[in-house]
């Protein structure tokens, strides 16, 4: 099957097998017919992680199931760390969709920070220069303003890379910063509230300005609205020809072009719905927890989708569990803060967990063969 | 083996790409300080054998000797130690880098290198290359070299790294005639200079200008060595190609019907503005296959991508079915019927990680049989694909194991599956049974001529002499982008058309065009 044309390049296939251990009687050796590896890859990496960060539990004096006990239970172990828990999943799983869409035609889209930032002043935004409208008008108009602004924060990466061919990591990554220094210089600025006592934000939203909040917790509506877009997400990719385009996209983009898709369209489009899901998430965010547009609106949930969305493989149903699953990490990161850890611990798992999934999917590809 | 009168002998080297055999038993001798031309198509097995030497590929079976050694050769370095270097067809260069930076890439010792290091390497070289007459800037980075001049900078890359064998892999065929002439000017002087070259190529002229001894290769196998004055053109050419093969499917004739597409005066362009295809003119009928014979690289590429909207053409007007097509995008064509297959069928065709519901329903599934308000009909379509892969006899162990895994008859199989169920006017076919084991190929041509009897016309481009002229009623022989004559069935042997492939004969064989049989 694989006859080489003289017009194509030659590949190597020729490796050095002289690299074998000699006190180690098994060997690595790559496996070009690997699948892709089945769900046990995420879960080891996850156990992996833990075992790695229990190490530096233990120089820090501390034992490790106890840590791990207390972050269980501070994530999930009352009514209030549940609904805690929660409220950090809703802005980790809309970015996470959002994300793991583009991932789906390899768009590495890594901007979904910055998206949901502009998601955030695209909602205060419609508070702002429409003051006295219905109160019933503001929460879809924030919404979709939101959703707007992160749109088309995903088109400055999407254009570039579809007429100029620019990489998209680049400039994804590059407008966080600018979405970044935009939010403050807004919130410092322009839109600062003038009786807050200098603090960096807008002014305080009205009611009507907020998302209404389910049983007197901290859990708000957004919740609602993040599982109609798993369910939309899950039926579009599965049943929709649009779902089937994108299928075939990130299976053959060659093959695609030669049936008639059209790849730039595509990527367009792909880049909207990615950077108009973290900007909903964003807009979500300021209506439904902050109540105002501030310094620091993100805690990076924009970076931590990433791992939410390849944790899960890039299944949205997945992607409900990964979002409780990282959101209860951060939760129970702040209750680990009181027996003395820093709270960077949740950062450090986190990144490990990432680390560990990724050389995981690598090593997969690999197998163990004994050395005769 | 002493006193070996080769620096290079290859004796019985075996090389399989999975059931594919690229070099069958090969025997190959190189003597000193000779220019030796290995001849062939393309798929022939010569950058197979080339690489084996230059160490890229490992041979199966069999031996390299080098000054009568026993070379054991398993990397490009340790073909270097042995004295070998190789100009590659598309070049090893680091673009972004200088010329004199590339040259010394992955050069050992000196760890600290210094302006007065670089000025040192620089005038060596600089010396070096203008022994040999090889002229090239030194200074800006080498994507903005000519392809000529890209051409020297390898030549003296492996001159410094003190190669007394070089291999050029099909060194003109990027080359303009002016850089032509220079290269076998430096070609010369390295002759001179004790240097032994091997050169592989498949223009019979070139061969006959420069080479001292000439090998042919086909089908992987060794045909001929011999001096260059005990050898003509014309029995190169009839070597390269072989002999007539007569056995096959029978085939019904069928009287052609009307027209199904007229292409005049098409002009397409390459990305670098260079006419791919120049000025040429056919018509395919219903009931008609129509051939494309040529050496890779003539054209046949472009004229397939832009009759499947793939790329645009520059000029030139094509009439399908009664009508005209302006600036066609894919989508469009298949809407009209034209279906593709498509050269390489994994890179281009299929998508490997998908199952084969998802792959058959590539062109189809924006008919409403197969979705309906934008939804894909899913049960539907799994009856569908199980129905089409019995009928083409795709063996498969479901309909959702990745079609990758398939064996390639397989996979050619599912691809005319999808094509010919879009009951296309014109099918578009491209190297359709390259790679594939006798029993595949003889389903593919089967269902190609099932095509053509129910109606459709077929534009079968392929590499594969003896397919095109067993299938074709009119073989279009393709030249540097122009048809260089044009046969009808049973007209010319195998021969002939080899040596219009060759460019040899500009006769105006097109008078017969003009006497179609209708």
């Amino acid at each position: 099957m694989s006859q080489k044309s003289s017009s194509e390049p030659l590949s190597v296939d020729i490796r050095n097998d002289n690299n074998r251990s000699r006190f180690f009687p098994l060997k690595i050796e790559f496996d070009p017919h690997r699948k892709t590896g089945g769900w046990w890859v995420p879960i080891l990496s996850i156990i992996v992680a833990l075992l790695f960060c229990a190490i530096f539990i233990v120089i820090n004096g501390m034992n490790p199931i106890t840590v791990y006990a207390k972050m269980l239970v501070g994530a999930f172990g009352s009514s209030f760390g549940i609904s805690e828990t929660i409220v950090k999943a809703i802005p980790l799983l809309l970015c996470g969709l959002g994300v793991a869409v583009a991932y789906k035609i390899s768009i590495w889209n890594i901007g979904a920070e910055g998206q949901f930032i502009l998601g955030a002043i695209g909602a205060t935004a419609v508070t702002i220069f429409f003051p006295n409208m219905p109160g019933a008008l503001y929460i879809p108009l924030m919404m979709v303003g939101g959703a707007a602004a992160g749109a088309i924060w995903g088109l400055f990466t999407a254009v570039p890379r579809t007429h100029f061919q620019v990489n998209e990591l680049i400039t994804s990554l590059m407008l966080n910063y600018v979405a970044l220094l935009l939010l403050d210089y807004l919130v410092y600025g322009p839109w600062r509230d003038p009786q807050g006592f200098n603090f960096p934000g807008t002014p305080e939203f009205t009611p009507y300005q907020m998302l209404a909040s389910i049983g007197g917790t901290r859990l708000h509506f957004g919740l609602v609205f993040a599982i109609l877009a798993v369910v939309f997400f899950a039926f579009f990719l599965a049943k929709t020809r649009w779902g089937y385009e994108l299928r075939i996209l990130g299976a053959n983009p060659i093959a695609a072009q030669n049936a008639g898709i059209k790849i730039s369209k595509h990527i367009l489009i792909v880049m909207m719905i990615s950077g108009g899901l973290a900007g909903f998430a964003g807009a979500i965010e300021v209506s439904g927890v902050a109540g105002r547009l501030m310094y620091g609106i993100s805690p990076g949930y924009g970076y931590t989708a990433i791992i939410v969305a390849w944790l899960a493989k890039l299944n949205p149903w997945a992607m409900i569990v990964t979002s409780l699953f990282i959101g209860g990490l951060i939760v129970g990161g702040y209750s680990v803060q009181t027996i003395g850890l820093p709270s960077s611990f949740s950062s450090m798992l986190q990144g490990a967990i990432l680390f560990c999934l990724i050389s995981g999917e690598m090593l997969n590809k690999y197998r163990l063969k004994r050395v005769n | 083996m002493q006193h070996s009168p080769f620096v290079v002998e290859m004796k019985d080297i075996v090389k399989k790409f999975g059931n594919v055999v690229a070099s069958d038993h090969v025997n190959f001798q190189v003597g000193k300080g000779e220019i030796h031309a290995l001849l062939g198509e393309n798929g022939a097995g010569k950058s197979t054998i080339m690489s084996m030497l230059a160490g890229i590929y490992k041979a199966d079976t069999g031996s390299i000797f080098v000054n009568g050694n026993l070379a054991k050769i398993r990397s490009p370095k340790e073909s270097m130690e042995h004295g070998i270097g190789m100009v590659h067809q598309n070049f090893r260069l680091v673009e972004t880098l200088t010329a004199i930076e590339n040259i010394i890439l992955g050069e050992k010792g000196n760890m600290w290198r210094g302006s007065n290091w670089m000025k040192k390497k620089t005038k060596e070289i600089e010396e070096l290359a203008e022994d040999y007459g090889l002229t090239f800037p030194t200074t800006v980075p080498v994507w903005q070299l000519s392809v000529g001049e890209q051409q020297r900078v390898e030549i003296v890359k492996t001159l410094y790294r003190g190669a007394e064998i070089i291999i050029f892999d099909e060194p003109t065929s990027v080359l303009t005639p002016g850089e032509v002439e220079q290269l076998f000017f430096t070609m010369a002087e390295l002759k001179r200079n004790g240097k032994t070259m091997i050169i592989t190529t498949h223009k019979l002229k070139e061969v006959m200008d420069i080479a001292d001894r000439i090998s042919v290769m086909r089908k992987g196998r060794m045909i001929l060595q011999t001096l260059k004055e005990d050898t003509t053109i014309q029995e190169l050419a009839k070597l390269m190609v072989g002999q007539d093969l007569s056995v096959g499917i029978p085939i019904k004739s069928v009287p052609l019907g009307l027209p199904i597409i007229e292409v005049r005066n098409l002009v397409v362009e390459t990305k670098e503005r260079i006419k791919a295809i120049n000025h040429i003119d056919f018509t395919i009928h219903e009931h008609e296959i129509v051939g494309i014979a040529g050496v890779a690289g003539n054209g046949q590429k472009e004229l397939a991508e832009s009759l499947t909207g793939l790329i645009p053409w520059k000029s030139g007007e094509v009439i399908f079915n009664n009508d005209k097509l302006t600036m066609p995008k894919v989508k469009e064509l298949i809407d009209k019927g034209i279906a593709h297959i498509p050269e390489n069928r994994m890179k281009s065709g299929l998508a490997g990680s998908l199952g084969i519901v998802d792959n058959l329903l590539m062109k189809s599934y924006r008919t409403s049989k197969r979705s309906k308000f934008g939804l894909i009909n899913k049960k539907a379509n799994k009856q569908w694909a199980k129905q089409l892969t019995e009928q083409f006899d795709v063996r498969t162990p479901d309909l959702i194991s990745p079609v990758g895994q398939l064996s390639g008859g397989n996979q050619q199989k599912l691809l005319f599956a999808r094509e010919v169920d879009l009951n296309p006017k014109l099918m578009i076919a491209v190297h359709p049974t390259q790679g594939l084991d006798v029993g595949a190929t003889r389903a593919v041509h089967e269902m190609l001529l099932q095509l053509k009897e129910s109606g459709s016309g077929v534009l079968l481009i392929s590499e594969d002499l003896d397919e095109v002229m067993q299938l074709s009623d009119r073989v279009l022989v393709l030249f540097n982008g122009e048809i260089n004559g044009i046969v009808n069935r049973g007209q010319a042997s195998k021969e002939t058309i080899g040596q219009l492939m060759a460019g040899l004969s500009r006769k105006e064989e097109r008078v017969n065009e003009s006497k179609i049989v209708i």
